[in-house]
């Protein structure tokens, strides 16, 4: 069996016994641009975002880790001298380094199987809703389009010792209040930002749902499975390679926290309780004038959501691939 | 294959010589040619930028159009500070780019030291006259803003001394006296807080903020330090100061209304002594035009420990830097001395209420204040303020403190000794660098 191949002749599918690198490939006409020079052109725009957008940045703040650096006007010359460690030690050593760290932690263990479990059941939901469909789906995402600047103001009126979460517990407010007290600041913040980008996952989930063949909830229907049988059986493994997307987009978003600590907690109060790593990037690079400093602690970042993303993949994966 | 592998390796060498170039371009590149002499003599077209704040830039504007109006061969251009989250944040890009303007008339003076260590600010004693002109107009109060190196990167422009506002309305229905109210030291301060709360008159006492921005401290703690320790600054001769006595008694009455929830562990949204959440706020002169027609407010000097008639306070000053990208100095120079002359800062405190940082404030504008009396309280007050310490690592010094503070003081997570003791040490392994 043939498929055309991209170059226009026909491509062997491999099967058992008859590995197609042991066929001799026909030759082609050298080219310097390759099969395709197109190819290159159309590529091109989103190779060159990203080698100047994020390569070299990311390749620039590796170089700067490893250096005494700060930044100075044109034409001013200074030293910069190769440090080695020095500047992951100095992050490593910052007791606010190292609480950042277990504070994003709480984050994303609260914030990233809610994101998965709240998304999914909803949109699970929401695909079935035959009335007001739309009116949910936008009622969901809201949220996520609206600068957190303005939404906070609304957790604010939720939170604050005299909010209206604390006057509904009566008694049972939490004193000192969720933003003002340590074991609660950060698992709000992770409330609030389940709430707020809980949206954007749905419609995700919602996109990987319509995949799914009504064929075989009506087969499970027929043998007798239940709504939760068929969600557990049929809906959750049929939305697997979302579900690694949304886990890992959830993570990686999660671990670059910054704007709703600098606002719901007032700069990642109480006492440090919901500082993020990204904010202390943000205060040790941008207004403390120590962008070495906080490169190293970037890049540290940089490979610990690498490595959870790793995990997360083999964990939530299975045996997609 | 071997196109793939030829495709790759184009790749490759592309991303490293992309990289490559980048890299050097961020190594640093050539001076211009002109000689510093020469660029201070400069004469030509110049940029200015001015605060957002509706005064200034209504002084700003008159200010301008005066100058253009006289040289039309050197005018400015000049705009508001462009957006960022702070004016140091856009400033501080700003030089790294190679397009700061060459007056900035909002310069704090806490991001000084960065700037001059970034290269970005010319030193004002350059000038032939620079030093003598400052010294004539803002006299020893001057002195605070030289910078380690002996050289002054900054003219002292107009101070917002801090004193503690209280709402006369609030005041009364709590049962205090409000035109003589009981605020002359520490200890009757938190009396009336107490009084207040207890009261019912408004929610908290005071409402300072208790966010960690490294600033905030300038708006509870440095004031009153000042006013208790005779106008000692954060740090003096290199050494933190507020690791003392006077600092943790500063401290220790925070912490008390902290405590006693006289105070707000939570940032208000909006202004809490406008909307008479909080009884008392500690603002400069400012706050007068904001609070007209709002609050029946008054205002006393901020308490020290003993009832005292000259005490300190912070100045909130900000300050006019020239930066190093400006080509035509010569006319830099000139402009700051037209816009910091006796009449321009005549112009600024009538149209602003802020304080010109001039030595002879209250005789210069004498006639100003006999029909301003509201402002005479913040005039005397300008003579006796503190300034943010010109130090290294400025910010990461109120940083430190800031984070000290709000560890023991407002959340009592440790004691004031220890975290005092500990934020002073490390502030002066800081103030040490170079």
């Amino acid at each position: 069996m043939s498929l055309p191949s991209a170059d226009g002749g026909p491509a062997t599918l491999v099967t058992a016994g008859h590995r197609a690198d042991r066929q001799p490939a026909p030759r082609k006409r050298k080219n310097f641009l390759g099969r395709q020079p197109l190819g290159l052109l159309f590529s091109a725009p989103y190779v060159i975002y990203i080698l100047g957008v994020l390569a070299y940045p990311l390749g620039y703040a590796v170089y700067i880790s490893f250096h005494d650096f700060f930044f100075t006007a044109p034409g001013v010359q200074v030293d910069r001298p190769f440090v080695g460690l020095d500047n992951y030690i100095t992050v490593l050593s910052d007791p606010a380094v190292q609480r950042s760290f277990a504070n994003i932690g709480v984050f994303l263990v609260i914030n990233v199987p809610l994101t998965v479990g709240l998304s999914l059941i909803l949109a699970n939901a929401l695909n079935r809703v035959t009335r007001l469909k739309t009116f949910f789906r936008v009622s969901y995402y809201v949220p996520y389009v609206t600068a957190s600047v303005a939404v906070v103001g609304v957790w604010l009126f939720l939170f604050q010792q005299d909010g209206l979460v604390n006057a509904l517990l009566g008694p049972l407010a939490p004193n000192p209040s969720w933003l003002t007290n340590s074991w609660l600041a950060m698992p709000t913040v992770a409330l609030f930002v389940t709430w707020k980008q809980l949206g954007f996952f749905i419609l995700l989930y919602l996109a990987a749902l319509q995949n799914i063949p009504d064929e075989l909830y009506e087969s499970a229907s027929v043998d007798g499975g239940n709504k939760w049988v068929q969600f557990w059986n049929i809906t959750v493994p049929g939305v697997r390679s979302a579900s690694v997307l949304v886990t890992l987009l959830a993570t990686i978003t999660g671990a670059n926290l910054f704007t709703e600590p600098y606002l719901l907690t007032g700069g990642g109060g109480p006492d440090g309780a919901s500082t993020s790593p990204v904010f202390l990037m943000y205060q040790k690079g941008i207004l403390q004038g120590n962008p070495d400093v906080a490169a190293a602690l970037g890049v540290m970042l940089v490979i610990g959501v690498l490595l959870i993303a790793l995990i997360q993949k083999r964990l939530v994966g299975g045996k997609e691939d | 294959m071997k196109h793939g592998k030829f495709s790759s390796r184009i790749i490759s060498l592309t991303a490293i010589a992309v990289m490559g170039a980048g890299l050097a371009a961020c190594g640093g590149g050539g001076a211009g040619g002109s000689s510093a002499a020469s660029v201070t003599t400069a004469k030509g077209p110049i940029k200015i930028w001015y605060s957002n704040n509706e005064f200034e830039v209504k002084w700003g504007k008159e200010m301008v159009a005066a100058w253009n109006a006289a040289h039309p061969d050197q005018k400015i251009d000049a705009q508001e500070i462009p957006a960022g989250k702070s004016s140091e944040e856009t400033i501080g890009a700003a030089i790294t780019a190679g397009n700061a303007p060459c007056l900035v008339f909002n310069t704090a003076p806490v991001a000084v030291p960065q700037f001059q260590k970034q290269g970005g600010l010319v030193a004002l004693d350059s000038f032939p006259d620079g030093a003598q002109y400052i010294k004539d107009r803002t006299g020893d109060l001057a002195d605070q803003y030289k910078s380690s190196d002996g050289k002054t990167y900054q003219m002292p422009w107009k101070s917002n001394p801090v004193v503690l506002f209280y709402n006369k309305d609030l005041f009364k229905k709590a049962g205090l006296d409000p035109e003589k109210p009981k605020l002359g030291t520490q200890e009757e301060f938190l009396n009336a807080a107490r009084t207040i709360v207890k009261s019912g008159a408004a929610a908290k006492a005071v409402w300072p903020s208790p966010a960690s921005d490294f600033f905030q401290s300038w708006f509870d703690f440095y004031p009153f330090y000042a006013a208790n320790s005779q106008g000692t600054p954060l740090v003096k001769d290199g050494k933190a100061t507020f690791d003392s006595d006077q600092g943790k008694q500063v401290a220790t009455m925070f912490q008390t209304l902290y405590k006693e929830n006289l105070a707000s562990k939570e940032v208000y949204q909006g202004d809490s002594f406008a909307e008479g959440k909080a009884a008392m706020s500690l603002a400069g002169p400012w706050a007068i035009a904001a609070y007209k027609d709002k609050v029946n407010w008054g205002a006393v000097p901020v308490p020290g420990a003993q009832a005292q008639t000259d005490g300190s306070t912070f100045s909130d000053a900000k300050n006019v830097g020239m930066y190093s990208a400006c080509k035509n100095q010569g006319t830099a120079w000139d402009v700051l001395k037209f816009a910091t002359s006796k009449e321009e800062d005549g112009k600024l405190l009538a149209l602003s209420g802020q304080m010109p940082m001039r030595k002879d404030l209250t005789s210069a504008y004498a006639d100003y204040f006999a029909k301003n009396p509201l402002y005479k309280q913040f005039a005397q007050q300008a003579a006796r303020t503190v300034e943010v310490p010109n130090v290294s690592n400025s910010v990461e010094v109120w940083q430190t403190f800031r984070t000290a503070y709000a560890k023991s003081v407002i959340f009592g997570n440790e004691s004031i000794d220890d975290s005092f003791k500990g934020a002073a040490d490390k502030i002066n392994q800081l103030v040490a660098q170079k």
